[in-house]
């Protein structure tokens, strides 16, 4: 296997098309013109000397190792900062080059420790390695004058030394080994775009200053790990390298946590893993990281986890280890007396959207084949179902337009209900990169997030819509666009019904969408609506990128439509720079609506009442498939309630915490009598559970996720499962004990068969993938390599669908009882509900959720910051800790829902989606109240869980 | 909303029936014969049997409580018994691709 060793030139390439052959050394090499000496040297194959220069940012010509000589040019320019040019012939190695070079390196070294033997970097440091290539043999000036690098000096404290900062729970900053480059600094400013770091001092006081002279975890820092991955000393190292010493082989995979879908090297030392870093060929992320990927694995080794099946006959019972045999055969025997005594659709399951596509896929298998029904659903019924209905209706597809690369060609890019520099941080940094580049930005959104103003990347119009005004707002914005005749009327006729176009135009010229009406209802100033629709209409290339704030509304697939109509008007799709593009939540959230986890339809979007389609499947399985669409989560939970459903599968998910109106969650789950949970942790819904399977990571098992950008990403084993099977075995014995007989040996026999059988996975096999690194669907006989961009030339419904958005008030409005809206967000270090990152040292950053309450509400309520507040909607009360921030309107509060004790859940309703049923999270009518800490249900909750949590044999819960 | 845990089967009903007038909203903006069979659409769609049914006890005890376009949309919605025909089928599989 090997270390993977990815080659660094230095500088980054150049995308000009105009070719450019010099001569280096001798050797003849030709590259795009504004490509570095350095760069096209390396490209020849010679690599210069270097330490401040690396490709993943600018070249900056401060360390003066990198220097050659050009034929006809007068000293030696640095080969990192000069440009290329026609004819120029460079040398590389001169003896004056030599001399100059060593020169350079003996100053490095005589301010340098030489712990190299001790030195965490030992083996991976380019100062190391420098002082090698330039054939460093002795340095002349000793450490007796002023230095950095001894604490005491003369039997006086030497005041330029500087001690560790260890406050980063994931990397070390030392001081005494910083050569000062600035790539650090750099990679902060270009890569990451938060400039927490600076150099602080000139000449020889120079030194690496998070924020001002902070600490690091004190620093605007947000520990994406930029830095760490580009100093070339040991001066900021990984704590896990520090701890186990460096990797030995490497292998590529993919991230677990969102959709933006990381490509990492998985760094190991045997079946240890030493770190994650990410990769420069990752067509995702493109060899960038944020802090949950690069640093918070420690989940998968954590000593919660459950490693054991474990059953029980009664909730209340305390669980039984059990063996696998006996756990899936009482599962399986379980199932069938349920089938039997109440009926075949009275038992269902849910798949995954943190496994993979494979597991995903024999999930829904096992459902349709085994259980003979279609009640099957996944954990996008409450966040993105509402994209795959309003994307299909309009579009003809259900996903986004774009690839990731696409946004460094938009001039105006709109958020929408999203906050990508907290959920999908390193999309976000690409999309700030873009706009320091002068694209224009465009958020609506009722907080000022960190999207909204960060560093060098404000918005230009922040629209602060009350919650629940979505359609209004988008509408209005097309109704500016119609009036005021800013449409794109050759595309609207070439790509769409012309006359579709002409009814919709009409409906939303009405006043009644006019934004001096509409500021009326969403608070929003008429004049920011009409500037922000000119600026999308004729700033260039218009992107609109949207998150949960968009689709978990009573109008979700409304809004989805509104904003799909505002794209076609104004021909922003089809080409690179546009586009609508859904943030997916998890990691293969996209995955797994492909995958067939809808209960009305089948694989690749196809309903179930199709007979051709039936007919694929039933002649490749066997049996009959139901042609009546299955039970919803929801109602799957209502029909427990009602006591015709009894049985359920659960894999990877954890809807007792995820899903709204929690009572109703428990009560329907409390109400069955085979509740099956497979996870990696004891979450909130087995408490309910009668069997639990333990499941695997994504570092213990082969598989594919696709991310938002409908990328087929390889998923890679780099270690055992600690639970004796990866999940996709766990699911093939259930169905073996349930009579089925699969026989899979590895995930890529289910990628065939889900080639086999869904025509936009066609062409795609473990082996394209290790060929390509990855694909985005469709890839099939028409796009062979996949397809970056959807819609080229014409949508794939055919022509492009305009539909009416009548903007209707949710029913769950503010009065006095309930005065305030609640919305709900989520915060960078944690991720969805937190079983995960509450489990590694993430917890530092965010160790609980708070109520975020605008001064204006706190002072008629008497809340100070940090109070103990009660927060009650129709549905429930809770209570968590107030954070009075102006960041929310008055009227507004806002919360994360990382952690299960907060019970955000307790308080949301079950109103939802007209068209999805996805819960309406972003809107829900709340009293705050001071409260002096934990409400009853929260106690009682506590308890339950507590008992519920107990193993035989054991002393204490597992949690 | 309710919480009457118990009695389901009346939240049950009341469910239905809020679920079904917000689907004849949004089709309520359209030309009338295209929302009514829009509202058809969507329920035979995406809604199980089980919702069907008990959209039916509502329809067939008089349809207290749904809107007109809902109603109206009911003789074209499938009873859960009926069999599936080729226009439905049609339908179903019209906008949705991968």
């Amino acid at each position: 296997m090997g270390l993977i060793q990815e080659i660094d030139y230095g500088t980054p390439a150049s995308k000009a098309e105009k070719q450019i052959t010099l001569t280096v050394d001798g050797f003849t090499v030709t590259v795009p013109e504004g490509t570095s000496i350095m760069r096209a040297s390396m490209e020849a194959g010679i690599a210069i000397p270097k330490l401040c220069a690396t490709d993943m940012v600018d070249a900056f010509g401060s360390c003066r190792l990198c220097l050659v000589e050009i034929e006809g040019r007068a000293g030696t320019p640095s080969s990192c900062t000069t440009p290329v040019m026609p004819g120029m012939v460079v040398k590389t190695q001169t003896e004056r080059l030599k001399t100059i070079r060593k020169g350079v390196m003996e100053l490095y070294i005589s301010d340098h420790p030489l712990d190299c033997l001790t030195c965490a970097a030992n083996g991976d440091c380019e100062l190391q390695t420098q002082a090698g290539v330039v054939g460093l043999r002795d340095v002349r000036y000793g450490y007796e004058g002023d230095n950095h690098v001894f604490k005491r000096q003369d039997g006086a404290e030497n005041f330029r030394w500087m001690p560790q900062d260890e406050s980063n729970p994931y990397f070390t900053y030392d001081p005494s080994k910083c050569i000062v480059c600035s790539r650090c600094v750099r990679a902060c400013e270009e890569v990451q775009g938060t400039f927490a770091l600076t150099i602080e001092g000139r000449g020889f006081e120079s030194r690496v200053s998070p924020g001002m002279h902070q600490p690091f975890l004190e620093s605007e820092c947000v520990s994406c790990g930029a830095c760490v991955q580009a100093c070339p000393t040991a001066t900021l190292t990984e704590k896990s390298v520090i701890k186990i010493g460096q990797p030995e082989h490497s292998v590529v995979t993919t991230c677990a946590y969102c959709g933006v879908g990381c490509s990492f090297k998985a760094e190991m030392r045997g079946d240890e893993l030493v770190r994650m870093v990410p990769w420069k060929d990752g067509k995702a992320n493109r060899g960038h990281s944020c802090v949950k990927g690069r640093f918070a694995y420690g989940y998968a080794t954590h000593k919660e986890r459950i490693l054991n099946p474990m059953i029980r006959e009664k909730i209340s019972d305390p669980w039984r280890e059990v063996s696998w045999e006996e756990a899936l055969a009482h599962t399986a025997k379980e199932f069938r007396r349920i089938q039997y005594q109440y009926g075949r659709g009275a038992i269902g399951g849910i798949t995954s959207s943190r496994c993979t596509n494979e597991e995903t896929y024999l999930v829904q298998k096992l459902i349709r084949q085994g259980f003979g029904n279609n009640n099957v659903d996944t954990c996008a019924r409450v966040c993105h179902s509402p994209t795959g209905y309003g994307l299909g209706q309009t579009y003809g597809t259900s996903a986004g337009t774009q690839d990731f690369d696409s946004v460094e060609e938009s001039d105006v890019i709109v958020v929408i209900g999203a906050n990508p520099s907290a959920a999908h941080p390193v999309f976000a940094s690409r999309m700030k990169k873009r706009i320091r580049q002068g694209a224009k930005l465009i958020v609506l959104d009722p907080r000022i997030t960190e999207t909204v103003d960060s560093v060098h990347a404000k918005a230009d119009y922040h629209l602060p819509l009350k919650p629940g005004t979505n359609v209004a707002v988008v509408t209005s914005l097309a109704h500016v666009i119609v009036t005021e005749g800013l449409f794109d009327e050759k595309f609207i006729r070439e790509r769409c019904d012309w006359s579709e176009f002409e009814d919709w135009a009409a409906f939303v010229a009405e006043e009644r969408n006019s934004p001096e009406e509409v500021e009326k209802l969403s608070g929003v100033p008429a004049e920011l609506i009409r500037g922000a629709a000119r600026l999308y209409a004729t700033g260039g290339n218009g992107a609109i990128y949207y998150g949960l704030g968009v689709t978990e509304h009573s109008q979700g697939s409304t809004t989805v439509i509104a904003i799909a109509n505002l794209a076609m008007a104004t021909g922003n799709i089809g080409r690179r720079g546009v586009g609508v593009n859904p943030l997916r939540g998890q990691n293969n959230v996209q995955g797994s609506c492909d995958m067939g986890s809808f209960p009305h339809e089948l694989p690749g979007y196809r309903h179930v009442s199709g007979d051709a389609v039936r007919d694929i499947y039933e002649s490749l399985w066997g049996v009959k498939i139901d042609n009546e669409p299955g039970l919803r989560i929801p109602n799957m939970l209502d029909a427990a309630v009602e006591g015709t459903f009894k049985g359920i599968y659960i894999q990877g998910e954890d809807i007792l915490q995820s899903d709204p109106d929690t009572k109703h969650v428990s009560a329907g789950l409390a109400a069955m009598e085979c509740v099956v949970v497979q996870d990696l942790f004891l979450n909130e819904t087995a408490n309910y559970a009668h069997v639990f399977l333990p499941g695997s990571t994504f570092l213990e098992k082969d598989g594919t996720f696709t991310n938002a950008e409908r990328r087929i990403n390889r998923v890679r084993k780099v270690m055992a499962p600690k639970n004796g099977y990866a999940d996709w075995e766990v699911t093939q014995i259930l169905a073996q004990a349930m009579g089925l007989s699969w026989n899979y040996t590895h995930p890529s026999e289910i990628m065939d068969e889900i080639a086999r059988t869904t025509p936009s996975f066609a062409y795609v096999s473990y082996g394209l993938l290790d060929e390509k690194g990855s694909v985005q669907w469709p890839c099939n006989e028409k796009a062979p390599d996949g397809t970056p961009i959807m819609h080229i030339g014409g949508f794939v419904r055919g022509k492009g669908k305009f539909i009416r958005t009548e903007y209707v008030a949710t029913d769950e409005k503010t009065g006095p009882r309930f005065p305030l809206l609640l919305t709900t967000g989520r915060i960078l270090s944690q991720y969805n509900v937190g079983a995960q990152t509450r489990r590694t040292d993430n917890v530092l950053w965010h160790s609980e959720d708070r109520l975020e309450i605008h001064p204006h509400d706190a002072e008629q309520r008497g809340i100070r910051d940090g109070d103990w507040v009660r927060l009650a909607s129709r549905a429930g009360e809770t209570t968590l800790r107030a954070l009075i921030t102006e960041r929310v309107a008055p009227g507004v509060v806002y919360t994360t829902f990382h952690h299960p004790d907060t019970q955000a859940n307790v308080i949301t309703t079950d109103f939802s989606d007209w068209a999805t049923n996805c819960p309406e999270y972003k809107v829900t009518a709340v009293q705050v109240s001071p409260s002096n800490g934990p409400s009853t249900w929260q106690q009682d909750y506590d308890e339950l869980s507590r008992r519920s949590r107990r193993i035989e044999g054991r002393l204490e819960a597992a949690e | 909303m309710s919480h009457d845990e118990e009695n389901p089967a009346a939240s049950g009903i009341a469910k239905i029936v809020r679920m079904a007038n917000q689907i004849g909203t949004f089709f309520e903006s359209k030309k009338h014969d295209e929302g009514v069979h829009g509202v058809a659409e969507h329920i035979n769609k995406f809604w199980e049997p089980r919702m069907r049914r008990h959209f039916f006890e509502v329809v067939d005890a008089g349809g207290e409580g749904l809107k007109p376009i809902v109603l109206e949309a009911a003789q074209q919605i499938r009873r859960p018994s009926a069999p599936l025909t080729a226009e439905h089928e049609a339908e179903a599989n019209a906008d949705v691709s991968g």
